[in-house]
Parts: structure tokens; C-alpha cells; sequence
């Protein structure tokens, strides 16, 4: 199963905007994605599944896109 | 009361005379200071019908009692007026150094009344004030008139706020610029100022206000600075990027409006992002006045630098007129800055401006070779020129979206609130922000409660950005504690970091009060209350309290918020209920007293 990762900001300081993970097993979920980019939960302010809430605890479905954002913020 | 200089300078520009007065501390106190306060006596003193044009208006500088002390982001002042856009109270806030500067020469406020019969500026030095001939500024765009200024009074340190030609040509949506690059933007206050034939104020303070309590305010500071040096966005994003990190996650959400509001994903969001921006232009990092934070951007492109853009500017500029050039959006915002235009109200009337173009009321033979085509890069920056100047078709440009659509007999094409652009988060798809754009007191603004703090960016803590479910509540608690921050005198940013008792603590360290975070709040309540009251003198009502026709009605049709439309209809009677005003939104004598407003008796009978 193939999950698009979209990452912003500083969490893309060594690991690119956008990763294609690919063969990933059924019931993969967005934690075990940061685990794999070595990303700590704590460094994860939002989380977007398809541009929807998501929790890192969603188990993920076929071609779904993951957006993981530091915490930010402006206006 | 400390905190407070206790002066007023009121300046009447007719008559040439310079008077300085006693601030009345019962109603600083009331009303917190600031916008609270000069509201309070804008209310007191003029007739919310007036024109905002006549010369019967008022313009009011105003600082906080926290700005120009060690507080963080203790810089700011704000103008409050009768804006010329809405018809509503205007009360539009700045950085920079112009406002802690004006603390220090010793007043907490400036009242222009009337107007000059030839341009004028008026020169501050602590005790000395002196209205001085202007002509030979008239017609400078802020870099020029800021240089002449500070070579003229030969003080490299003076601070100066000035018009640029957008004011002096009226535009409805003319800022008032201060050290270069700064903007009280919204609202048209440039406008009011150029009505007065008033260039610039220019001032140069060596005072410094005195504190209540000086060892608590250390103990207060240093816990507010690490809250804000400890928080991810205060922290880290916002020093690191500027608001512009906003653009990728407001589009990631689906709620980042494109051609007008038409649609609300647009394809180019990264070539307009916080992480571009960094990468391709960012020259350097500017703090305002004693700002931790230091969110303010410089961009160069070409032969161009200039302060910013900042987010909403790039959105407007960006993808609300179909470009994804951010040299274009960063040379619109430098005109923006040099003819002293509001950012968001300027590119959303371009946006307007090409729907009017692709829909055929506007011809390719009224737009001087500069077709308003979306996504024209070129665009952008030719008609904020000749907004800014009133050339050709930008002659109606410059009075803002609503007029110019109404011109040609769509107004529902603007999108905008009581006449005032609404900015860069499309409320389709975060709903409790389109019921803070539907009332805010003056017009679509998302600064007057910021919604996407808890709907999209989790501060204080995500809430459902779809869920209607306590979202009146949610917007009536910020709106009451940003009238809080904005009147002491802070930065809003300082919120994404700190709570009501922080700003209590704050405020009791600087100004000796007795304040806990319930009734700070309660003071925010009476603040926007009284707005309110302005507002429904100056005529508006209920009918005001809306949102664009597209918006309620035709559903965001592509990306993760498609077939949503904004439920303000849902929203807005349990937000009267939240507030205690009646079922017109209309506040209701219990609630008036219970916030110990005082309705002189007359007025009270004829409206309410």
C-alpha cells in the first residue's frame, strides 16, 4: 500500500516536502510513519489525513495523504 | 493609575491650536486604554453618523498603558476613527516603533479634530508640538516623505507615521504607514488622515512610563517571555518563517480561497509559501519594539525590498488573483507599503475586480492595457499602482471591492463584511471564523477573533473546524480578550502563548490594579459592547451582521472542505444569546448595565 507524506516548515530539514512510502503493510497509521521519518509525536502540532483532522492512531487506507505541521501559526 | 502618562494632545488642526489635557483615569481604567479608551471618547464626542470624511470626524492615536514599558511586544498603538469604508468604529493596530516613541514623549493619546486648509505634519518632541507646512510633502510615498522628514528635523532617531498618496487621494482603503513599513491598515484610517490634509506626525520621546510595580512586573515579564520563547508558534514557527508558514496549512485544510473565493485550493500554494519565502527572498528578520518574536520579514526581489509580504498579503496577491509569482506578490506589497494601501483590502479589489473582468462587466478596453485577467502576475502590481494614484479605472478601484462591484451592479461579488474585504481563510470550511467575520464590529477582518487558532492550528486545542457546537461561545471569549490585548497595548501573536490571567498579571504589574482573568475579560465585553452601540448609531443593524451571498450559499467546490457552506444562520442566534443581546443583536439595558455602560438617555430612546 502506497501512503503520500507531506511534510511542512522545520520538519522538512533532512527529509524533503514530500515522500512517496511505498509497500507499506495493511493497518499502517500516521505514528508509525513518524516513527519511520524519525519524527517525535511532540514535534507534531497538527496532523491532516486527505486535509481532514486526523489522529495518529487512524489506521491509514490506500493512496490517503498525510500532512504532519510543526506547531505554526500567524495571521 | 500607572501604566497611563495621564496626557492627551488634542490638536485642532483648523484653528492651529495645540492643547494638552488631562486622560480621564475613571474611564481609562474602565475601558482598559487603548482601543477601549479611544473608542470610548470617540463615542463621547463625535455623532456616529457623521461622514467619515467630514471634517466633523476625529482621529485618534492611542497607545496601550503596557506599551513602551518592558512588556513583551509592548510597542503598539492604534488609530481609532470613523473608518470611511465600513461606517463603523475603525480601530486599526501597528508595530514598529511609532507607538512606544509616542509613550515616551509623554502622551497616551492624540485627538485631531478638523481639518487644515493645506497639508501639514505635526512635529513632537516630548513637550514641544508644532504644526508645520507640508506642502512640499504632499504627493510622497512613505519612503520618500520618511527620509525628507528625519533630514528636515535633523534627528536620525525620530519615528514617523505619514500618509502616502492613497491616503491623500481619499482611497477608502488607505493606510496609515509608520517607520516605513508598518501599517495601521484596515479600514481606511489613511483615508480620514488625508481628509484632514494631515501628511505625518513625526516624534521623537526620551521618557519612560512609570511602572506600579517594578519587581513584580520583572517576576511577570520573565514567566510571559518564556511562555513565549517555550511555545512552538511564538517560539519557533513565527520567528522562523513569518505569518507566511500559514499559506501550506490553510491550503492543506482546503479553506485557502482562490479567484475571488471561486474556489478554495490552489494547486501553487508552495511557490506562495512561509518555506519559499525563506528559502528565495527573506533578505532579514525584523522585530517591532520590544517583541520577542521578531515574526516581521524582509523580502527582495529585482531592485525591490521592502517589510514583508505577510501572509494575508500573499494570499491576496497570490491566490485570491490566480498568481503564484511571489516576485509579483512581494512588488505589489512594496507599492502597497510606498502609496500606503491596505494589503488585504487592495488585492482583494483586484481579485473583485478580475470576476468583474471574467464575467464581462468589466471590457478589456477599460483596462488601459493591463487586462484583469486571474493570473495575471502583472497585474497585481500595475492596478495597486493606479489604485494608489486613482489612474483610470483604479479611480474606483480605490474605494474598495464592494463599492466597485456595486458600481456595476453585483455587489454580492465582493467578498466582503459591512463593506471591508474579508481575508485569507475561506469560512466554508471553519465555521466558527465565518460567524467572527459576520460580526465583527468593524467588518471582515480576522483579527478581531482569530478562530483558526483552535479550528485549524490546535491553540489553546482543536476544536472540529466543521462542528458548529460551542463556536459562539469560542468567538465571543476571543473577541472580548483580543479588545483586552489590543487596548494595553500588545500584540495578539503574544496569544498564541498566553492566556487572560497572564495579560491580568500584566496589566495589575504595570497599572497597580486588581484585575483576575474574569474580569479583565469583563472588560473586553464592555469594550465590544460599546463598539456595537457605535456601530447601530452610525446605522448599521442585524442585515450588517452577514456574510457574501457565496459564501452562505454556493458550497466550496473542490478539495478537503468541497460541498461546505458557511451555517451562519445556525450560528448567530445562540451568538446573541452568548452575548445577552436580543434577537437583532441589539444589547439589551441589563446586559449595558451589568457591564456598567452608561447610554446617555436620549440616545437610548431613539435606537435601542
Amino acid at each position: 500500500m502506497n501512503i503520500r507524506v507531506r511534510l511542512f516548515a522545520t520538519l522538512r530539514e533532512g527529509r524533503g516536502k514530500e515522500l512517496m512510502l511505498e509497500a507499506l503493510n495493511e493497518g499502517v497509521t500516521p505514528k508509525d510513519i513518524i516513527n519511520r521519518l524519525g519524527i517525535l509525536e511532540e514535534e507534531v502540532a497538527i496532523l491532516l489525513i486527505n486535509g481532514r483532522d486526523g489522529e495518529m492512531s487512524t489506521v491509514l487506507k490506500v493512496n490517503d495523504v498525510v500532512s504532519i505541521f510543526p506547531p505554526v501559526g500567524g495571521g | 493609575m500607572f501604566g497611563f502618562t495621564g496626557k492627551v494632545l488634542r490638536i485642532n488642526l483648523k484653528e492651529k491650536s495645540i492643547k494638552t489635557e488631562p486622560l480621564n483615569m475613571d474611564l481609562a481604567k474602565k475601558y482598559v486604554g487603548g482601543r477601549g479608551l479611544a473608542e470610548k471618547y470617540l463615542m463621547d464626542e463625535i455623532d456616529p453618523k457623521i461622514d467619515a470624511l467630514s471634517s466633523e470626524n476625529k482621529l485618534i492615536f492611542v497607545t496601550g498603558p503596557l506599551s513602551g514599558t518592558p512588556t513583551p511586544t509592548g510597542g503598539r498603538y492604534m488609530v481609532v476613527t470613523k473608518s470611511p469604508l465600513t461606517d463603523t468604529v475603525a480601530c486599526s493596530n501597528s508595530g514598529g516603533r511609532w507607538g512606544a516613541e509616542l509613550k515616551m514623549a509623554g502622551y497616551d493619546m492624540i485627538i485631531i479634530e478638523e481639518k487644515s486648509d493645506k497639508p501639514v505634519y505635526i512635529n513632537i518632541n516630548n513637550d514641544e508640538v508644532t504644526i508645520r507646512d507640508a506642502s512640499h510633502l504632499w504627493g510622497m510615498v512613505t519612503s520618500e516623505v520618511t527620509e525628507a522628514l528625519i533630514k528636515e528635523i535633523g534627528d536620525e532617531k525620530v519615528k514617523v507615521a505619514n500618509i502616502g498618496p492613497g491616503g491623500e487621494n481619499l482611497s477608502r482603503m488607505a493606510a496609515i504607514m509608520n517607520d516605513i513599513d508598518r501599517a495601521a491598515g484596515r479600514s481606511g484610517v489613511g483615508a480620514v488622515m488625508g481628509s484632514k490634509n494631515l501628511k505625518a506626525i513625526t516624534v521623537r520621546g526620551t521618557g519612560k512610563p512609570a511602572v506600579a510595580n517594578p519587581e513584580k512586573l520583572k517576576e511577570v515579564v520573565a514567566n510571559c517571555n518564556k511562555k513565549i520563547r517555550e511555545n512552538g508558534v511564538t517560539g519557533q514557527g513565527l520567528p522562523t518563517y513569518g505569518t507566511a508558514v500559514l499559506v501550506n496549512i490553510i491550503n492543506e485544510n482546503g479553506v485557502f480561497p482562490v479567484n475571488n473565493f471561486q474556489s478554495s485550493h490552489f494547486a501553487k500554494a508552495e511557490d506562495l509559501s512561509g518555506e519559499t519565502l525563506a528559502e528565495k527572498y527573506l533578505i532579514k528578520r525584523v522585530g517591532c519594539y520590544g517583541c520577542p518574536i521578531a515574526c516581521g520579514r524582509h523580502c527582495k526581489v529585482d531592485d525591490l525590498e521592502s517589510g514583508g509580504p505577510e501572509y494575508e498579503t500573499i494570499w491576496g496577491f497570490g491566490a485570491d488573483c490566480g498568481v503564484s509569482d511571489m516576485g509579483a506578490v512581494i512588488k505589489a506589497n512594496y507599492w502597497c507599503n510606498e502609496l500606503g494601501l491596505d494589503t488585504i483590502s487592495a488585492s482583494a479589489t483586484i481579485a473583485a475586480a478580475m470576476e468583474l473582468y471574467q464575467k464581462g462587466y468589466i471590457k478589456e478596453e477599460d483596462t488601459d492595457g493591463v487586462p484583469l485577467e486571474f493570473g495575471n502576475a502583472d497585474a497585481v502590481i500595475q492596478w495597486t499602482k493606479r489604485m494608489g494614484k486613482r489612474e483610470g479605472l483604479g479611480d474606483k478601484l480605490a474605494d474598495g471591492s464592494y463599492r466597485l462591484c456595486e458600481m456595476y451592479g453585483v455587489p454580492e461579488l465582493s467578498m466582503s463584511v459591512k463593506k471591508q474585504e474579508i481575508p485569507a481563510y475561506d469560512p466554508r470550511g471553519i465555521q466558527g471564523q465565518g460567524l467572527a467575520y459576520a460580526t465583527s464590529n468593524r467588518g471582515g477582518c480576522h483579527v478581531r477573533a482569530y478562530l483558526i487558532s483552535p479550528e485549524i492550528l490546535a491553540l489553546p486545542e482543536k476544536l472540529d473546524r466543521f462542528s458548529l457546537e460551542g463556536k459562539p461561545q469560542w468567538v465571543k471569549v476571543f473577541q472580548d480578550l483580543t479588545a483586552v490585548i489590543d487596548s494595553s497595548g500588545l500584540c495578539l501573536f503574544t496569544s498564541f502563548a498566553m492566556g487572560a490571567q497572564d495579560y491580568a498579571d500584566m496589566y495589575n504589574a504595570v497599572c497597580g490594579t486588581d484585575h483576575t482573568a474574569q474580569s479583565i475579560l469583563e472588560a473586553g465585553e464592555r469594550i465590544w459592547n460599546i463598539e456595537k452601540l457605535f456601530n447601530l448609531e452610525s446605522g448599521l443593524s442585524i442585515t450588517d451582521d452577514t456574510l457574501p451571498k457565496r459564501l452562505l450559499e454556493e458550497p466550496i467546490v473542490d478539495g478537503p472542505s468541497k460541498d461546505n457552506v458557511a451555517r451562519l444562520g445556525e450560528l448567530l442566534p445562540n451568538y446573541f444569546v452568548a452575548r445577552g443581546w436580543d434577537e437583532n443583536g441589539v444589547p439589551t439595558e441589563e446586559r449595558l448595565e451589568k457591564l456598567g455602560i452608561i447610554v446617555p438617555p436620549v440616545k437610548h430612546k431613539m435606537k435601542y
